[in-house]
């Protein structure tokens, strides 16, 4: 019924599709990548830098106040309290500060926990640059261990002019080794 | 001696018997039976489900199951409606319907058109089975996600997350086969003479729903890839705690669901003018027209993903670019309409079963397109997001705009298939049950979604008591009316009065050239369009 030559070029046509399935597929994965290069740009997503910061000292702004409000949580799965010891600072750009977290392992074991930090409006995330933070490592606590975590971060004096408020939040997630 | 031997042993691979005859078929007509009666299961299967649901939001409370098993069939029915009954009957039909329509002997490769729909009942056994291994005390239960396998929830889940992931798999397969078949066929197989712009709208409507698959398909794969990785090997696609973002699988998923949507819709709005200009008794108007609109949708449904997630947080120059394609998607989709409007118009019309279907699908789906086109509003979705409003909204899209019409399209080419004609009055009464319970069903759900009622939670606040009430009633009714669909469609294949070769006075195409039922093998030789 379908005769050879036929025959032959669906083949052909078919064999074409099947790499623009194969390429899609890449696309899928090559999204990842892609994906995290787009909100690091961009700070979409209120993903901040887990990372000390390059940036050198500012001259610090003293005709602009921002509140910084913090948050915590722990996933479940991290027998953890932790919270942080202020809830808000206000600051003027450019100005460094140091704040204090607290956690407390309430397990009769050894947890390991990772701090991921994320920065509503994300328009800002970019803005606050960290020094030095618990959320660079790991953290281990030994059984009802409670540890004091340091943060001290500025914003940056390019901070958007209508942004007043930032909230800077804590999730801890349980590492399993 | 040997041409005897020859000659049975060529009938013997033509029409082995029984069960070999359907497991090693072929034949682009035995195939496509074998997708619509899969699609037909399927469509009894998930519906059980569904009537589950709304036994359980008869009342509020908690009275038949737990949460667990709630949230279980609400993602195992949209899972089954999507994958296993609304693509595989457009499938189906395509299979059936395209090497007649387009003058060619058979599907253009045979041998994978077997396996592609062969892959889809164990797939099917993959998403039901964890039902059945649970009441054996092994795992907890089917996927509990819902239909998106959002992250955490699916990274945290049993292994029922890991049967519906390999499910998707086999099923997001088997439609990469069928679409390539498709699309060679419609490339290579036409009759001499049908140029692509004289081909029947419904070959547009699925050459375009075949590249959208090839596309997007892929994508869906990958992502629960990443998430099985996640789930067993130690990855952290979608795992914050290791540097991923659950959000991501959102974006992921998404590309590939909306233009799932397209893909339900697009071989519908193929075939639905073909039926409206049959029964109006007039050619078809603006074929051109709806030729480039199909392609606009086509090209826009994957631009406008991101509108499934406005509440996940975005920064407001991507929430204004969302909604603003996704609202552009109304004028290609408006022309439509209005072609559909104007080959009705001044038309010598008759409402039989398939009509009926038709035009109660053209009123329904067109609420279900401007209800979407009010969720598409970044400002009023905030409200509207998660709510009962979406439900309705999508089954108005889907199942009126989706299963009502393959229903129109089952009704239009039984008579073809079979060369018996269905019972009439049944088919009216068919309809008119399921276009009225289906409002029933659906309408209250408009209203409790604006008050506030969250989809996908198995209890209630007190005020919503009636109208869940009278939506359950609606689902029952309309559950139980397509039992009519089914004693229709079989005795219309045991028997009945004998349809004409061209069975409906005003059709127009190739297929409608052949005899009911056509013979197995039909365009042997090529007939020539002019």
């Amino acid at each position: 019924m379908v005769n050879q030559q036929q025959s032959q070029a669906n083949k052909k046509l078919a064999l074409k599709l099947v790499w623009v399935i194969a390429g899609a597929l890449v696309f899928a994965f090559a999204l990842v990548p892609l994906y995290d290069v787009i909100c690091s740009v961009t700070g979409l997503n209120g993903k901040t830098s887990n990372t000390a910061t390059t940036a050198t000292a500012q001259k610090v702004d003293t005709s602009r106040e921002v509140t910084v409000q913090f948050v915590s949580s722990v996933m479940s799965g991290l027998g953890w309290n932790f919270y942080p010891k202020q809830n808000s600072v206000t600051v003027h750009p450019g100005q460094v500060t140091s704040v204090m977290f607290e956690a407390k392992n309430i397990t009769n074991e050894v947890v390991v926990g990772q701090a991921i930090p994320s920065v509503t409006p994300g328009i800002a995330s970019a803005h606050l640059k960290k020094i030095e933070c618990f959320c660079f490592t790991r953290q281990s606590l030994k059984p009802g261990e409670m540890k004091e975590l340091p943060l001290r971060f500025f914003v940056s004096t390019d901070l958007p002019p209508e942004v007043h408020e930032l909230t800077l939040s804590y999730s801890f997630f349980p590492v399993s080794e | 001696m040997s041409t005897t031997t020859v000659a049975h042993h060529d009938e013997h691979q033509e029409h082995p018997t029984g069960i070999m005859r359907w497991l090693t078929t072929t034949n682009h007509k035995d195939i496509g039976t074998m997708y619509l009666t899969f699609s037909l299961v399927m469509f009894l299967v998930g519906g059980c489900m569904i009537l589950g649901i709304r036994a359980e939001l008869f009342k509020p409370g908690l009275q038949l199951m737990n949460p667990e098993f709630f949230n279980q069939l609400i993602g195992v029915h949209a899972l089954i409606m999507i994958f296993a009954a609304l693509m595989p009957a457009a499938t189906g039909f395509a299979n059936w319907m395209l090497p007649l329509q387009l003058g060619a002997p058979d599907m253009a490769l045979p041998r994978l058109n077997n396996w592609g729909f062969w892959i889809l009942p164990p797939s099917a056994v993959l998403l039901t089975l964890p039902f059945t291994l649970a009441l054996f005390g092994i795992g907890d239960g089917a996927l509990a996600t819902g239909w998106t396998f959002y992250p955490p929830l699916s990274i945290q889940g049993g292994l029922g997350v890991d049967f519906a992931i390999f499910a998707i798999h086999l099923l997001g397969i088997s439609s990469v086969l069928g679409s390539i078949n498709i699309i060679v066929t419609i490339f290579n197989m036409r009759a001499p003479g049908m140029t692509l712009m004289k081909m029947p709208l419904f070959a547009w409507g699925w050459l375009i729903t075949a590249f959208l698959l090839i596309a997007t398909i892929p994508v869906l794969a990958g992502a629960v890839t990443m998430l099985l990785t996640d789930r067993h090997f130690g990855t952290h696609f979608f795992n914050a705690a290791g540097g991923g973002d659950p959000i991501m699988f959102q974006h992921l998923f998404w590309f590939f669901g909306h233009p799932e949507v397209y893909i339900l819709l697009l071989p519908v709005w193929g075939f639905i003018p073909q039926i409206l200009q049959t029964f109006s008794r007039k050619p078809m108007y603006g074929y051109k027209a709806q030729v480039y609109s199909l392609w606009g949708i086509g090209a826009l449904s994957v631009v406008v993903w991101a509108h499934h997630f406005f509440a996940a947080g975005m920064p407001v120059p991507a929430l204004l670019y969302f909604m603003y394609s996704t609202m552009a998607i109304s004028l290609p989709l408006a022309v439509l309409f209005y072609c559909w409007i104007r080959t009705m118009w001044k038309g010598s019309m008759s409402f039989e079963t398939p009509m009926l279907f038709t035009v109660g699908w053209i009123i329904l789906f067109g609420i279900g397109g401007l209800t979407g086109l009010v969720l598409a509003d970044v400002a009023a979705d905030a409200q509207y997001h998660n709510s009962y409003f979406v439900v309705a909204h999508f089954h108005y899209t889907l199942f009126a705009g989706g299963i009502m019409g393959i229903m129109a399209g089952v009704y239009y080419w039984l008579p073809k298939m079979t060369g018996h004609m269905y019972n009439e009055k049944l088919g009216k009464l068919h309809f008119w049950l399921t276009a009225i319970s289906f409002n029933v069903t659906f309408i209250p759900q408009f209203f409790v979604g604006l008050a506030g009622m969250p989809r996908r939670i198995p209890d209630y606040a007190l005020q919503f008591a009636e109208f869940n009430m009278i939506s359950s009633i609606g689902a029952f009714v309309l559950g139980l009316s397509q039992l009519l669909l089914v004693y229709n469609i079989i005795s219309c294949v045991r028997g009945g009065q004998k349809a004409t070769d061209r069975v409906w006075e005003g059709a127009v195409g190739l297929e409608w050239t052949l005899p009911s039922p056509p013979p197995y093998h039909s365009f042997t030789e090529q007939p020539v369009v002019k």
